[in-house]
């Protein structure tokens, strides 16, 4: 006989238990096992293809911009956000004049939904009208459309990912900075340790759990949000801002293509755990948890 | 509070970069604000004597059915949040408390959402709703976000804390495995539901792709996509109009962010400690 305890917890966890498998771990099996078949067409079951899906992506440009695209705008939005969120939070940690109102102005674009923060760029980056080309235009600058131009279109949109994103990770750091221990600050300033010196050898590797959090987080929010891509730009111009999850949405959803939608949803699960067995297993074991 | 090796032109010097790079977060959301109060003559003119005018957010509100998609949003996240609620404190509190073999693994199963959000897997999940015969519905938008391994997670870590001598204590009392959840369990946790209520209305409120994909009329669609197809259909480029219902769609959010801001910036706070 199982023993009470059991039967209550699975008892407890069934209706939980039951929606994650249908809606998180059965998809992501269903998905690998429908890249291996051709995309249904009519009532007839679609046949199996093999790695043909596969071959498809592979011989695809776009699938390959769209990978280009992503890896860039990893890469220079995540160090970026994450450094300037650290700075806002040491910069609202102090008692600084205004401090309240500073918190509100980094943290208010983590609250505006990113449709409403994609609309209001777009009239930002409006040629001539735009504040953007205004801002440019004083120094000197001309006309320029930001959103159409191939070159600063991916650009435009990795700076409102930024804006979007620091405040949200400044909160993370900000309460890891008010639960740390002051005794330290004290000790560090009657041996008369320099700010930057007691920055790198106390404060930054204290906030080590704290950033392989945020890093998780802009991680994922990297390869997750694209709100403002099928709002501003579609893709374009010429596909210059198609990430990997538009080219997947409109995959599936505007050429109807599940097939080879399923195949590019494979490499982004496989690209995904592949960061969280490097960010878990690489940088958590150099982490010093207190 | 007591600052280390610090000048006081350091000080000034770093006021100023604060608050330059304040200004710069502001930027955007005071020029909607000052385009969506103002005649559309004045949306990209800045001059102090330019009147202020409703009229953009009525015209706003009646070109589209944002009555409407407001209750959608607001059935929408009322639905997630008491499904939410009631489905991680059942499976937090086996987790935390019930010893049962395979725990651990489920466990990592279970936080395996963390990383593989439902937005990810929209195609597949599509696929499935069709099948349920669930496609432009309400319950629909929800489902894959009902079973939800961060508040799980969360409430685990919060029903851990709770000293076992009171669980106990209302065991020998004759209280039964939901009574001691409903009242001791719960009633500690308290802050956590708060925590996790704002941090999941803000997530749902906003969210977009997937209400995007599942819904196509105007009976269920939430503000978000209401918003989206608005502001795409022949606006023109009135910006003025565009504005101001973006304000609207965010500002119910937004008022409530800016009364309750300390409540919100702990609650997120709370949130990401682990």
């Amino acid at each position: 006989m199982m023993r009470r305890d059991t039967i209550h917890a699975w008892l407890l966890l069934l209706p939980a238990l039951v929606l994650l498998v249908a809606f998180t771990h059965w998809p992501a099996v269903a998905t690998v096992i429908d890249s291996l078949y051709a995309t249904p067409q009519g009532s007839r079951p679609p046949p199996f293809v093999g790695l043909d899906n596969y071959d498809g992506l592979i011989a695809d440009p776009v699938f390959w911009q769209a990978l280009r695209n992503n890896a860039v705008y990893a890469v220079v939005t995540i160090p970026i956000s994450v450094v300037l969120a650290l700075v806002m939070a040491l910069a609202v940690n102090h008692a600084l004049p205004g401090r309240a109102a500073l918190r509100m102005a980094y943290f208010l674009p983590t609250m505006l939904p990113m449709i409403a923060v994609a609309n209001i760029w777009l009239f930002f980056y409006t040629p001539d009208y735009g504040l953007f080309d205004r801002i440019v235009g004083l120094f000197g600058g001309g006309r320029h459309n930001w959103l159409g131009d191939p070159a600063t279109a991916l650009p435009a949109m990795m700076l409102v990912a930024v804006w979007k994103e620091a405040g949200f990770f400044m909160i993370f750091y900000l309460a890891a900075l008010q639960t740390m221990p002051t005794d330290l600050k004290e000790a560090a300033a009657l041996e008369g340790s320099s700010w930057w010196n007691y920055f790198r050898r106390v404060t930054l590797p204290l906030l080590m759990p704290t950033s392989l959090f945020v890093l998780v987080n802009a991680v994922i929010n990297a390869f997750r949000v694209i709100d403002h891509v099928v709002v501003m730009t579609r893709g374009g111009p010429d596909n210059a801002t198609t990430l990997l999850l538009f080219y997947i949405y409109e995959t599936g959803f505007r050429f109807w293509d599940t097939g080879s939608a399923a195949a590019a949803t494979v490499v982004l699960l496989a690209i995904l755990g592949a960061l969280a067995a490097f960010q878990f297993g690489v940088l958590g074991r150099r982490i010093h948890y207190r | 509070m007591m600052v280390v090796g610090r000048r006081p032109w350091g000080l000034w010097l770093e006021t100023a970069g604060a608050w330059l790079l304040g200004i710069m977060w502001l930027l955007p959301l005071l020029y909607a604000l000052w385009a969506a109060f103002h005649p559309a003559f004045y949306a990209t003119r800045f001059d102090l004597r330019a009147p202020l005018t409703f009229a953009n957010f009525k015209t706003a509100w009646q070109a589209a059915p944002f009555a409407r998609y407001l209750l959608n949003t607001t059935l929408l996240v009322s639905l997630i949040l008491v499904a939410q609620f009631v489905l991680c404190t059942l499976a937090a509190f086996a987790f935390a408390r019930l010893v049962f073999p395979g725990r651990d693994l489920v466990f990592a199963l279970v936080l395996l959402q963390l990383m593989i959000m439902p937005d990810v897997l929209l195609v597949e999940n599509y696929r499935i709703l069709a099948q349920l015969h669930l496609v432009d519905t309400i319950v629909a938008i929800a489902l894959p976000y009902l079973g939800s391994a961060f508040g799980i997670f969360l409430l685990r870590q919060t029903f851990l804390t709770v000293p076992q001598p009171l669980d106990d204590a209302a065991r020998l009392e004759g209280c039964s495995l939901l009574g001691r959840l409903w009242r001791v369990y719960v009633p500690l946790a308290r802050p956590t539901y708060i925590a996790y209520g704002l941090v999941a209305v803000s997530y749902h409120w906003n969210n977009f792709l997937w209400p995007l994909v599942i819904t196509n009329s105007v009976t269920t669609r939430p503000l978000t996509v209401g918003l989206a197809v608005f502001a795409s259909t022949d606006q023109g480029i009135d910006w003025s109009i565009i504005t101001a219902a973006t304000l609207m769609t965010s500002a119910p959010l937004l008022i409530a962010f800016l009364l309750f801001q300390r409540q919100f910036v702990q609650s997120f706070m709370r949130a990401g400690i682990r």
